[in-house]
């Protein structure tokens, strides 16, 4: 990589080493691993013509696909944002018997196959499940119901959160507490002042992740969707439906609006957070 | 204490070279492999069978040549699998749910010549089954043909027949019914399917996830589904808990086999591959078929088993709905027929 | 994690009040048994219903061995090739200010929101028969898609973001005094890096090695797309499962399922024992 030259790149110097190497290597790992294969994608997209892409990629079925899809995950990742912080804060500041084995579950809905943790929740929120026959009475439908969805994807995003702002919030010590309840401020007060603004930057990007990642999601979805078009029907199984009629490009246009939206998204959170960075 | 760590790391690197390397002998003497071996490239109902039938054909390919051979399995949905061989899945065989996705086959990768389906017996299908419906212990809801289906208060499950091939069947079970009736028409076979689909409250996307839904979940008063899939179901998950009931008129399903020509070619195993298929015909292969309950192909094993196969008024793809192209044009492309039903609900 | 002696003799002013603990405690473990836990206790409850020796039964079975390898091995090759990425990645981007870093960043996280079927999609449409390469790949008799090779980026593809995403926001946090007082102190940028930045980062790198290597194995739309589905040869463990389960064999289908649960309870206890070797360096890392 050329050494003296990335300072013209640079928004201010840094006198640490290492950038052309690093930005080198991830640029080019990036380019294997991630670019090249989406530019297929695209290319495979672009290949069909703009009316053909719209009737497929934009179809109201794939339109009210798309609105459950991002709904139901954006539910999920707040769900997780505020369960998650809770559950991080807790797993780091207190002690309480169990504590080891909670904060090894953590990573579970990773290591299960997205398949089994659909199979595992559609068989406890069916009516005749452990949750779902309790449910069911009041005229609560979880399986087969967007709710259903978002619980699957609850799942899926939960170990992002709380992976994220845990090292953050272990690597806050707590001087900075002291000094700020020592100068009078209540707890209340530090936490908000103090804690939050610190973990927020980690906070967002999990958050972001689990919806990034709940978009996305396939595996534990499809059994507990009910896949009724209109209603409970996912955008990657319209993915799928494509393929099965042989036609890639479809299926790669829906994925193109798809990852031109999540691009954004992640897009926006990124350049706001570094735009709070850079404020604070 | 840094050392420690750097240790570690140094383990680990040579622990990654060693698997590389090991990936490498394994790839290679996967490579070089000594016995013949036949990839066979099928769907997801047929395992069982084809685990009963690999054996079979080994002893006889053994006794008949003196030769070894192995054979490996890959199951998925039918349409999945047909990609994959597409896309480069090296397959001997293909023994798939639908004759129209060995044709995607031919078509788009020719592979194989389009004629394939001339080359076997009985349209290259060793066996067959049909569209029959598994209801309650006792039948409660009172089922007995296409057009109870279509009650008020009746839960139908059946797959997507976009996501699945073997869910083609029972829409075109249920189209053709309609149009059987007195004063059918393709008018009146709209109507139907749409009421019988109003009736459905989940859509698995595979054939197997629905039986699961209804099975286990305990949805729905009727399960559409393939004679030898509803008979699994009876007898591997709960005996006295389902029925079997019979329409009076359904489509007839014929799963379709074939040789990959340019893969038994590259492979040298075009002989083994076409003694596989025409084994499938021999009575012992057929009594298999039996016993994994698709109907057999030869007459006589169809006579002795007559109890378990009750007489209806079969459907063909090629002489009532004009061939798989055109079915498929019709009613599952998109914008087909089978869209047009929740596009008609969504406004 | 628990060994902390910081946290031991804290000050009642850095904590809250105990009911207001008392309940956190709560609302975190209801929040967890009913969204983790009670999955779990369905999977292993399936996985046990007709005894211990059907479990082993199905975990031996010479299919379930050669998937268990295969995802043993795929997560041994793309791990680490994501962990030197997720250092060199988190490096530029978090100690460096730089045009552009935050579509940089954006390019990093994409392959989460890809959904899994694109992610192995992409890869048939490379390297498949008719991708790109696929042609030039056939002449020469290579084969990467429905085998390890195809399995393994796969892989490597969704697992790719975990360890730079978990160290960035860190890394972030930490800014890079410490890194500029050890250069101003005459050490090489490598020694910089070994010796202040990799202790500092330790652990967060560790979380994300774990949740990397867990995705590694439990991963399977994207896998399921290249691998071809070749018993006892291309099938992993998640694939495994799914053929089970569409067997109807509930029982076997759990087992293989479990197991990959106990994996990522092995990892985490490996996470639990280095903290327990480490804890006084973690507690002397918290008081300077």
């Amino acid at each position: 990589m050329t050494i003296g030259r990335p300072r013209i790149y640079m928004k201010s110097p840094s006198p640490l080493p290492g950038f052309g190497i690093s930005l080198g290597y991830t640029l080019v790992y990036l380019s294997i691993i991630v670019l090249l294969p989406l530019a297929a994608v695209f290319s495979k997209t672009a290949a069909m013509g703009w009316h053909e892409f719209v009737a497929v990629g934009l179809s109201k079925r794939a339109i009210a696909a798309y609105k459950l899809t991002f709904g139901t995950a954006f539910v999920a990742a707040m769900t997780n944002a505020a369960f998650g912080l809770i559950v991080a804060w807790v797993l780091v500041r207190y002690e309480f018997w169990g504590k080891k084995f909670v904060d090894a579950l953590i990573d579970l809905p990773f290591a299960l196959p997205t398949a089994v943790a659909g199979i595992a929740l559609t068989s406890i929120y069916a009516a005749n499940g452990w949750i779902g026959r309790y449910l069911e009475p009041h005229g609560i439908k979880v399986a087969y119901t967007p709710i259903g969805i978002s619980i699957a994807l609850i799942f899926v995003g939960l170990p992002f959160v709380v992976r994220t702002v845990e090292p953050v919030l272990k690597d806050l010590g707590l001087d900075v507490e002291e000094a700020a309840a020592s100068l009078g401020a209540n707890r209340f007060a530090t936490i908000r002042r103090v804690v939050l603004p610190a973990i927020f930057p980690a906070l967002t990007t999990g958050v972001t992740l689990a919806f990034a990642r709940a978009v996305g999601e396939y595996g534990s979805v499809i059994f507990i969707a009910g896949n009724m078009p209109f209603k409970s029907e996912i955008a990657p199984l319209l993915i799928i439906v494509q393929l099965e009629q042989y036609n890639y490009a479809g299926a790669t246009a829906i994925a193109t609006v798809m990852l031109a939206m999540s691009f954004f998204l992640l897009l926006v959170v990124n350049m706001l957070q570094s735009w709070a960075r850079h404020r604070s | 204490m840094f050392n420690q760590w750097e240790i570690a790391v140094h383990r680990k690197f040579i622990e990654i070279i060693k698997a590389l390397i090991f990936t490498g002998i394994a790839i290679g003497t996967y490579a070089a492999h000594a016995t013949p071996t036949l990839l066979n490239v099928s769907y997801d109902p047929t395992r069982e069978f084809y685990q009963a039938y690999n054996t079979q054909f080994t002893a006889y390919w053994k006794a008949k040549t003196g030769q070894d051979i192995s054979i490996r399995q890959s199951h998925g949905g039918s349409g999945k699998q047909a990609r994959s061989v597409i896309d480069g899945l090296e397959a001997d065989v293909v023994t798939l749910a639908l004759a129209y996705d060995i044709d995607e086959i031919a078509q788009r990768s020719k592979l194989l010549p389009a004629n394939w389906q001339t080359r076997l017996k009985f349209n290259a299908s060793p066996y067959y089954s049909t569209i029959v419906f598994l209801v309650r212990k006792g039948n409660p809801k009172a089922i007995h043909d296409w057009n109870d289906l279509v009650k008020v208060g009746v839960q139908v499950i059946t797959p997507n027949p976009k996501t699945s091939g073997g869910a083609r069947w029972n829409y075109l079970a249920a189209w053709g019914y309609a149009i059987q009736q007195p004063g059918g028409s393709e008018k009146t076979a709209r109507e139907f399917v749409s009421k019988l689909y109003k009736n459905v409250p989940v859509l698995d996307s595979g054939a197997r996830g629905s039986t699961t839904t209804f099975v286990q979940r305990g949805i729905g008063d009727v399960l559409v589904a393939w004679e030898n899939e509803a008979y699994l179901a009876v007898n591997q998950l709960g005996k006295n808990k389902f029925d079997i009931v019979t329409p009076t008129v359904s489509v007839l399903a014929e799963p379709a086999v074939s040789i990959v020509d340019k893969n038994v070619d590259k492979h040298k195993t075009r002989a083994a591959a076409v003694a596989y298929l025409e084994q499938l015909y021999s009575p012992q292969a057929q009594e298999l078929i039996v016993k994994n309950y698709f109907r057999p192909q030869l007459q006589d094993v169809a006579l002795k088993h007559q109890n378990m196969f009750p007489k209806l008024k079969l459907l063909t793809i090629d002489k009532d709905f004009g061939g798989w192209k055109r079915a498929q044009a019709v009613h599952f492309s998109d914008g087909g027929q089978f869209d047009q039903i929740y596009e008609r609900g969504a406004h | 994690m628990s060994d902390r002696p910081t946290l031991k003799g804290r000050h009642a002013s850095v904590s809250e009040p105990r009911l207001v603990r008392w309940l956190l405690v709560a609302i975190a473990l209801a929040f967890l048994c009913v969204s983790v836990v009670l999955p779990l206790v369905s999977v292993f409850s399936e996985a046990l219903r007709n005894g211990v020796s059907a479990y082993i039964d199905s975990i031996t079975d010479p299919d379930a061995i050669s998937a268990i390898k295969l995802t043993l091995l795929v997560a041994f090759i793309a791990v680490p090739f994501n962990l030197v990425f997720g250092v060199a990645a988190a490096w530029c981007v978090s100690k460096f200010e730089f045009w552009g870093k935050s579509f940089l960043s954006t390019l990093i996280d994409l392959p989460f929101s890809v959904s899994p079927v694109i992610s192995g999609l992409i890869y048939v449409l490379l390297y498949g028969a008719h991708g790109w390469f696929g042609p030039w790949l056939q002449a020469h008799n290579v084969h990467i898609i429905f085998a390890t090779a195809g399995i393994v980026m796969a892989t490597t593809f969704v697992t790719f973001p975990f360890v730079a995403r978990e160290l960035i926001p860190l890394m972030q946090e930490q800014g890079s005094d410490e890194e500029q007082a050890a250069l101003s102190l005459g050490a090489s940028g490598w020694q910089t890096f070994r010796r202040v930045t990799l202790p500092n980062i330790r652990w967060s790198l560790l979380y994300g090695v774990l949740l990397c290597n867990a995705r590694a194995m439990g991963e399977f739309g994207a896998v399921s797309v290249v691998s071809g589905h070749i018993r006892g040869l291309t099938n992993t463990m998640p694939l495994h499962v799914e053929i089970l389960y569409n067997e109807y064999n509930f029982v076997a289908a759990f087992s293989v399922a479990s197991l990959l649960a106990l994996l990522a309870l092995v990892t985490l206890a490996v996470k639990s024992f280095l903290e327990w070797r480490h804890a006084d360096e973690l507690a002397a890392k918290h008081k300077h």
